[in-house]
């Protein structure tokens, strides 16, 4: 009976069923998204354009969040610069669900797979993610690419984890074997009966990874391992206004502040979709 | 066990009077949950409740525990229990009053116990929750367990849960529930889940129990056999009302009730039917099976010694249009021999000769044209049908992989749904708007799809009502005459077994002990396990068909 509900339920009134946090952040994200993705019109300045004569000024008509130490408008850098951070993250969160999700369901079905697979994963998830990320960009130069690459790859093992254990119990079911007995392919069997069990786990694991992926990058940035500064991005301006922070600490205050609302609604959003896709949490809030 | 105790001398133990419950909120219109049910057991006397799923038994029992589930609210009636009123107890005074005055056993015994804890300690435990701990309750619980009939206690009391065997928990639970001496215990399905040698074990420590306590039990089962073994009374409940009630006499011998009688009649009889004339000339057997072995545990890196046998030297041939029983009780190898047959798993040794094909070493690749052959109806109809799909892509799947066009596969969905009793209009819909036995037929008329030789049905009835099991064996019994399937049948219940299977081979702890047609095996079983097995069927002094004892009981 409830199972009915689960199947038909997500598509009706997604918003209508969320609760209140989650109501907020998701308006909250798609005002972020909307105003960095307009940015290039938004932005009353070019980010990169200095100008000596109007550094570190405060808030203005010209400068509605002021300047920085090169004199450069920080609201257009922080429009700009959300670009460029939730490119990164986006990306990376999609890339590290697809790569996981292939080897996942390899080692998840194949026992000879299994072993190998799981002990590499195991050796990636030793090194701690930072560290790892900061020589993958030191190997490969500061290029938006890189850095992706450096956020994805030590987000992969724990996606291959969670869907390797969903792969683990779907296989047992009868309904799998009754697949095999049927004669269905193993990619058969693969993408259409143990694919769609690890959706809605992986959703959620996906906004966690978009979340992380935004504030490693902010990271790496402020280490100056990140992408260069020539692009700005929320954790590059934040880099650079650190050294002015007792002098003018809305240089990190105004970046920081997005970056957190924006981590901060992605997590709630994750959290929501978790809840609305166990059916058991449903069953208890009603 | 045929009991003449007359118990109306006896005070009353529980009187439940005109107990109504419905779900809260639900339209005043809406049929109640329980609809005034009477119920009374007096002192020493076992009431079994019987009925089908959703017939109100276990409702009945929760709502005496005081532990109706969220949603569901008690809207009229009385229960007392030795003439004090349940129904208006506080939460506080209800938690004193169970266990020590009203004890319940369950089916699952290893989700009743705390796996984290010894059980000697979860049973002194229960003594110290009703402040009856210290000196005396260390003697207490080993005299319980003593009359449980565990051996060895000292080592049992130091045991952790998964250490022990079912049968083993199941004495625990009654140990733990009879320990503050109860005036009623509840047992709701307490033997469904054990193999029938350990039913009957169990079956007969309660009655002995409740002999020696003078505890009144209130007994819930669907099984008419285990109904036959240990009621003194029966109540008969159908969609949460009280169809009949009466001695065991009454309702095994004069039912008054259609349902009652539909009941007693859809019990499979164990006398076995005969088999049917052998074809064996033409063509030989679609299946068979040659010094079968599978070992777990083997191979691998850090394998040590020889593994476990699941299964050993399993040999035996199923022609066209036969049925062949594998009988065993849990971990006998009968669910392993299946498997291997399906190339599920992969044997260890032996061979599997599918239509004149070795298929016990082929690859997976290999091994897909002949799968076509050799189908499965699996135990859990909740499980077998992806949830995600809708009927007719679940029957078209098979099909389809053999490269029928997808149009002629859906007409023949269609014309299969027909054949196994659904209506067109299932085809469009999803596995969880269907009951139990509706799904079984589906998942049945996919097997049937693919023309298959031989049908592999692992305990395909065992998760049905007995009125619905009946009609799935019809059915099957009735697709092998038409389709000319060979059948194995995997199950744990011999009356299922005598009434579907020309042959029979009995299975314990991997290796075969007897085989034979189902006559001989059944009606005169050579090895002393096949006769305990038959001996543990309970019931067997009844013919329920006929509303009488068994003549001359063998």
């Amino acid at each position: 009976m409830s199972a009915a509900a689960d199947i038909a339920a997500p598509r009706a009134g997604f918003f209508s069923r969320l609760g209140a946090a989650p109501r907020v952040a998701l308006i909250v994200l798609a005002l972020i998204v909307l105003v960095t993705a307009l940015s290039p019109w938004l932005a009353t300045h070019d980010p990169k354009a200095m100008d000596a004569t109007a550094r570190l000024q405060g808030m203005s008509a010209a400068h509605p969040l002021g300047t920085d130490n090169f004199g450069r408008d920080l609201y257009s850098r922080v429009l700009i610069g959300g670009r460029v951070s939730l490119v990164i993250g986006v990306s990376a969160a999609i890339v590290s669900v697809l790569i996981g999700l292939a080897i996942g369901m390899v080692a998840g079905f194949f026992r000879t797979a299994d072993g190998i697979i799981m002990r590499v994963m195991d050796a990636l998830m030793a090194i701690p993610a930072i560290l790892l990320a900061i020589a993958l960009v030191a190997l490969n130069g500061p290029s938006i690419g890189s850095v992706i690459a450096a956020i994805t790859i030590p987000e992969i093992p724990r996606v291959v984890r969670l869907v390797r254990s969903v792969v683990l119990s779907a296989r047992e079911e009868p309904y799998v074997e009754a697949a095999i007995a049927l004669g269905s392919s193993m990619p058969k069997v693969l993408t259409r009966h143990l694919v769609p069990n690890t959706l809605a786990p992986l959703i959620v694991q996906g906004t966690y990874i978009l979340a992380s992926a935004i504030l490693t990058e902010a990271i790496l940035s402020f280490l100056g391992a990140g992408v260069s500064t020539e692009t700005p991005t929320w954790g590059n301006i934040m880099a650079e206004g650190r050294m002015f922070f007792r002098l003018k600490p809305e240089l990190i205050l105004w970046p920081g502040l997005v970056l957190s609302a924006c981590i901060l609604s992605v997590n709630l959003l994750g959290d929501a979709a978790r809840d609305m896709l166990d059916p058991r949490l449903k069953k208890r809030t009603g | 066990m045929h009991r003449e105790t007359d118990y109306s001398g006896q005070p009353e133990v529980l009187a439940i009077r005109g107990l109504t419950v419905r779900v809260e909120g639900a339209p005043a219109a809406a049929p109640p949950i329980l609809d005034s049910i009477d119920l009374t057991i007096r002192r020493g006397e076992t009431l079994c409740l019987v009925g089908e799923s959703g017939s109100g038994k276990s409702v009945t029992s929760l709502a005496t525990m005081g532990l109706l589930p969220a949603g569901l609210k008690v809207t009229g009636g009385s229960i007392k229990l030795e003439g004090e009123e349940l129904l208006t107890k506080s939460h506080g005074e209800m938690r004193a009053l169970r266990a020590a005055r009203v004890a319940m056993v369950f089916q699952e015994p290893m989700t009743a116990l705390n796996p984290v804890l010894r059980v000697g300690d979860q049973i002194l435990e229960v003594l110290e929750l009703h402040g009856r701990g210290g000196a005396g309750a260390r003697e207490k619980a080993r005299d319980l367990l003593d009359q449980v009939h565990l051996p060895n206690i000292d080592r049992i009391m130091r045991s952790y849960p998964h250490e022990l065997s079912g049968g083993q928990r199941q004495r625990i639970m009654i140990a733990m529930a009879l320990i503050l001496d109860p005036a009623l215990l509840i047992a709701d399905e307490p033997t469904t889940a054990l193999d029938v040698t350990t039913q009957k074990q169990i079956l007969s420590l309660i009655d002995e129990l409740k002999h020696k306590h003078g505890t009144a039990v209130l007994f819930i089962t669907h099984d008419m056999g285990v109904v036959a073994e240990i009621a003194d009374t029966v109540q008969v409940m159908r969609h949460g009302k009280l169809v009949e009630a009466g001695s065991i006499r009454q309702i095994l011998r004069a039912p008054t009730q259609g349902y009652t009688r539909d009941l007693l009649t859809a019990v499979p009889s164990l006398t076995p039917r005969h088999a049917r004339c052998v074809e064996d000339g033409r063509e030989g057997a679609p299946l068979a099976v040659e010094n079968l072995g599978k070992v777990y545990g083997a191979r691998g890196w850090f394998a040590r010694g020889e593994g476990v046998a699941a299964a050993r030297n399993v040999s035996f041939r199923l022609g066209a249009g036969r049925t062949l029983g594998i009988v065993g009780e849990s971990g006998s190898g009968k669910s392993t021999v299946a498997r291997c047959v399906m190339r599920l798993i992969d044997p260890t040794s032996g061979r599997i000769m599918l239509d004149k094909a070795d298929i016990a070493q082929l690859s997976r690749a290999q091994l897909r044209p002949h799968r076509k052959a050799i189908q499965v109806v699996f135990q859990d109809p909740y499980r077998s049908l992806n949830p995600r799909w809708t009927v007719a892509e679940s029957l078209i799947e098979g099909p389809v992989n053999y490269g029928t066009p997808r149009a002629e596969a859906l007409a023949e969905a269609r014309r299969l749904l027909g054949v196994v009793g659904l209506p067109e209009d299932a085809m469009e819909r999803y596995p969880h708007m269907f009951s139990g036995g509706q799904r079984q037929r589906i998942a049945i008329a996919r097997a049937v799809a693919m023309k298959p030789d031989v049908l592999v049905a692992d305990e395909a009835v065992s998760a049905l009502d007995v009125s619905v099991q009946a009609q799935v064996l019809d059915l099957l019994d009735d697709l092998q005459k038409r389709l000319g399937i060979a059948i194995l049948f995997i199950t744990h219940d011999l009356r299922v077994a005598a009434q579907i299977c020309d042959d029979v081979m009995v299975m314990q702890k991997g290796e075969v002990v007897e085989y034979g047609p189902a006559t001989d095996v059944l009606a005169a079983p050579k090895h002393a396990y096949t006769r305990a097995l038959i001996d543990a069927a309970p019931g067997r002094g009844w013919d329920f068909q006929n509303f009488r004892e068994m003549a001359a009981s063998a």
